[in-house]
């Protein structure tokens, strides 16, 4: 039987705790991101939606090392996060969180966007006709019609999250029980030796998590669609 | 009707090579806009739902104003109160039947009268509809949903953009007993749009012609129809006067009834319609022949003294000639009988119409009169 190791259990758990914080912070921002680049036209759009894709462009590190610039307890927002609301990032899981939540992000809004797109405007000037204001027509036409773009993106997310290295390793480093998610464990297997063992029992479970996740969001996806006809 | 519902608009409106300039009020009943595809009918709905914006103009129901240029004053959809039943129905996917129509109420303001959930269910027969998805519906039980959603929006007006353009023959003629007995019960006026002169002719107590972004005409459909210049738009081949009669008597041994106006008589195929009761006929002007002298044995069954009014030349070989039958008649003759026959406005002449060629499509039933007595 496979049994996990303290040390597996423990990035493991990390992982998925790093993971479910970033996709749970950044879902609504997400969310409102993905609706405005759909449906808005605003100055600043491509501008917006540049900054927004440019983690699934850039080297990871380049990303890890801005966060560490900016976000770092010297860094201009660390800073004032630190003296205002006592929030630590640097060498915290939060920290790792926020690195794999800004990696995960623009997967996020392509799923979700696309969601949007696709859904008949026609549907929501109905809605106004029937007494529904602006918010109301978002709250009970558009999100529920986007809700398995949302789900696939989110889970899309969180995926990415599990899966991020390089951004973490520059931004929060790689502290055991902190910081060191499975990737990182990996990585620090990998680089001890007689470690190869470990290294292929944490590469298995990484890849059934990734795999679990695709089969879940597809699942769910597939699920909603039949209920739409039925 | 205690408040008065009556529409007024009067709106401008330019953009990318298409210009409108409509005007036109719209009473109790159920008022058509009438037009060929293009012609702007669509755009002027969404003016008056507030889904378009007018450049400038004026739009009020009642007292009500929902868009003033001058004041600047403008309604948003989701407050005027204008039901809206879309040509495809834009039901909504994630919600269930009973979904759909439950969606309005809850955002009519507080203290309002609720509408009648059951009554409404009731009218459109939608009892066993309730559970299904919008998805497996025929599209005749779609446009029903959709017509009860927008009732149950408590409308002060109930806008209809061609509900029946995309359904077939025979879900057109499920649906259109339905909008009868909405224009006839349910005490909210209606704008209808459409290009079938034969839904407007069944439907309309008053039409609008629309063309090219204007509205060019408007009166009652009776005054409409019988006006030669409209002729091009109301359409030459189906078109034709349009009469309001009472149902005078049957005859069981020969299948016809008679129906009456204006003193005159008329016998067409038999109708299922109780005596005394008002319809509309539309006698197409290519089913009305005419003659100098009273024909003997013939065929024909309606045979009406009239006099000519006036002559429209047209591009083909045939004319038009407005009759005076005491109301409006059109007959569709050749040039070469005009000639033979020497026709000249006065003169009197025998219009004579084919009972077989008024046909259940070309009537009007539980028409205008008999809600206004």
């Amino acid at each position: 039987m496979f049994t996990l190791t303290a040390v597996e259990t423990e990035a493991l758990a990390l992982s998925l705790r790093v993971a479910g914080l970033a996709v749970a912070v950044s879902l609504p921002i997400g969310v409102v991101l993905a609706w405005l680049l759909a449906r808005k036209h605003f100055p600043g759009k491509i501008l917006l939606d540049g900054i927004v894709h440019l983690p699934l462009v850039v080297p990871p590190v380049v990303i890890g090392y801005l966060l560490l610039v900016t976000m770092g307890r010297q860094g201009i927002v660390g800073a004032w996060l630190y003296e205002t609301f006592g929030i630590v990032f640097a060498f915290s899981w939060r920290g790792a969180a926020l690195a794999a939540g800004v990696m995960a992000f623009p997967l996020m809004v392509r799923a979700m966007r696309l969601s949007f797109e696709a859904i008949d405007p026609r549907l929501e000037e109905a809605a106004r006709t029937l007494g529904a204001n602006g918010v109301w027509v978002f709250i009970t036409v558009t999100l529920p019609l986007a809700v398995p773009g949302i789900i696939t993106g989110a889970i899309l997310a969180f995926a990415r999250c599990i899966g991020e290295f390089g951004a973490t390793i520059t931004f929060v480093s790689n502290i055991p029980g902190e910081t060191r998610t499975l990737p990182l464990a990996l990585y620090t297997l990998v680089q001890t030796p007689d470690g190869e063992a470990g290294a292929l029992r944490l590469v298995v479970i990484s890849i059934v998590l990734a795999f679990a996740a695709l089969l879940v969001s597809e699942v769910t996806a597939r699920r909603l669609k039949q209920r739409e006809t039925d | 009707m205690a408040a008065d519902n009556t529409l007024t608009v009067n709106v401008a409106l330019a953009r990318h090579g298409f210009a409108m300039e409509a005007s036109f009020a719209a009473v109790a009943g159920l008022t058509a806009l009438f037009g060929r595809s293009g012609a702007g009918k669509t755009t002027l709905a969404n003016l008056i739902a507030g889904l378009e914006r007018p450049a400038r103009g004026h739009i009020s129901i009642g007292d009500r104003v929902l868009f003033d240029s001058e004041s600047g004053a403008w309604v948003p959809p989701e407050k005027r109160r204008i039901g809206y039943v879309f040509q495809e129905g834009r039901l909504f996917p994630h919600l269930s039947v009973r979904g759909n129509l439950e969606y309005a109420p809850r955002f009519l303001p507080a203290g309002t009268a609720r509408p009648d959930f059951d009554e409404i269910v009731a009218l459109l027969n939608l009892r066993s509809l309730l559970s299904r998805r919008p998805q497996r519906l025929s599209g005749g039980e779609k446009q029903r949903v959709a017509i009860g959603r927008a009732l149950l929006a408590q409308p002060s007006l109930l806008i209809m953009d061609e509900p029946l353009a995309s359904l077939d023959a025979m879900h057109k003629a499920e649906i259109l007993p339905y909008i009868e007995r909405l224009r006839d019960e349910a005490a909210v006026p209606i704008v209808y749009v459409s290009h079938a002169i034969s839904e407007v002719v069944r439907l309309a107590d008053t039409m609008v012609i629309v063309d090219d972004g204007r509205t060019v005409a408007s009166g009652s459909v009776e005054e409409i129809m019988g006006c030669l210049d409209l002729r091009p738009l109301t359409g030459r081949y189906e078109a034709g006067a349009v009469l309001a009669v009472t149902v005078r008597g049957h005859d069981k041994t020969f299948g016809l009834t008679e129906l009456g106006f204006s003193g005159r008589r008329l016998w067409v195929p038999a109708i299922d319609a109780p005596l005394g009761d008002a319809l509309r006929i539309r006698i197409r002007a290519r089913d009305v022949a005419l003659s100098l002298t009273e024909p003997a044995d013939t065929s024909l069954l309606n045979i009406l003294p009239a006099t000519v009014r006036e002559i429209a030349e047209t591009d083909g070989p045939q004319v038009e000639v407005l009759l005076d039958v005491d109301v409006p008649l059109i007959a569709r003759i050749t040039r070469k009988s005009l000639a033979a026959l020497d026709l000249r406005p006065g003169k009197p002449v025998y219009a004579l119409i084919k009972a077989a060629a008024i046909d259940r499509q070309s009537l009007g039933m539980g028409g205008s009169r008999k809600r206004r007595k």
